[in-house]
């Protein structure tokens, strides 16, 4: 709770999940970590652009699914408790990816999690369902919807991360045989 | 698939994915805090909003152009829940288990009150 926790460059990762502190494999590297973008409206806009279109993709897709999977008032939300899963996996594989496999992709980050993953999940509308079956009367399913989504969200987060590194540790291996 | 629907839905997710970069930003630059409040913040501002539209479609008839452009566009890409589940996952891991505990239950809490009375409002008359 002590030091800022953002540095002048950092603000590229604003959006999305933390710079965190030593060690973390997602806070030492990263898109833009360092460069100083502030310096540079150009690269900026590139970035704010960047979002914009990735995010205009997430909605699209979140609301591709949204038709696929249709529940009636009432029902479990199916169609977003799986997006926000699958978007969350998503996030852990790609920032753990990002952070230690590719640490120079510099606008990877912009577009695969804060643009698209981050639009293509959603909290309102996650938020709203749970409220409207609350008041629909539908308590036990409005709690399961809530609860269950929450656990299932950061189990599919943290499964997200195990397998990125599952995947560079296999990929160590191989090169080690291999060379 | 309407492709003038689908078309309002992409303009809001191009506006609001940016729109959270800005606000967590904002936040982020004035509060020095390993919790993460810009998401926070920005999924409670956007739970409050999509509730209020939520609730006056409830009253009254709202185009579902707006729906789209404003609920499911916008709304739906300023607010993130990727996010807050790396976070949860990333505090855990940082043995930051209080923080991870609050982040999670505080941000589902606040979160339903804050869609909740959005709702409420749309349907005051």
């Amino acid at each position: 709770m002590t030091a800022p926790r953002r540095a002048a460059g950092d603000e590229i990762r604003a959006g999305e999940p933390r710079a965190s502190r030593e060690g973390a494999p997602w806070g030492r590297a990263g898109v833009g970590a360092r460069r100083g973008p502030r310096t540079h409206p150009g690269a900026q806009r590139t970035i704010m652009v960047t979002i914009g279109c990735a995010g205009a993709l997430g909605a699209l897709a979140r609301y591709a699914m949204s038709r696929l999977v249709r529940v009636p008032p009432g029902h479990f939300p199916w169609s977003t408790f799986w997006t926000n899963v699958t978007g969350s996996l998503a996030v852990g594989l790609v920032l753990v990816l990002l952070a230690e496999r590719f640490p120079r992709a510099r606008l990877a980050r912009p577009l695969v999690v804060t643009g698209f993953l981050g639009a293509y999940t959603t909290f309102s509308t996650y938020a709203v369902e749970a409220d409207l079956l609350f008041r629909g009367h539908d308590v036990t399913t409005g709690a399961v919807y809530a609860f269950v989504s929450l656990f299932a969200g950061i189990l599919a987060a943290a499964a997200g991360v195990v397998a990125a590194r599952a995947l560079i540790a296999v990929e160590h291996r191989l090169s080690e045989q291999l060379g | 698939m309407d492709a003038l629907v689908a078309l309002a839905v992409a303009v809001g997710g191009f506006v609001g994915a940016p729109a959270r970069f800005r606000a967590d930003h904002f936040v982020a630059d004035r509060v020095a805090s390993d919790f993460p409040l810009g998401t926070f913040l920005v999924n409670i501002s956007g739970a409050f909003l999509l509730g209020l539209l939520t609730g006056l479609g409830l009253r009254v008839h709202v185009p579902e152009l707006v729906k789209a452009l404003v609920g499911t566009g916008f709304c739906g890409a300023y607010t993130t829940f990727s996010t807050w589940s790396f976070e949860t996952v990333r505090l855990i891991e940082e043995s930051e288990l209080l923080e991870a505990l609050l982040n999670a239950l505080v941000g589902l809490v606040v979160g339903l009150v804050a869609a909740g009375a959005g709702i409420a409002l749309g349907l005051v008359r």
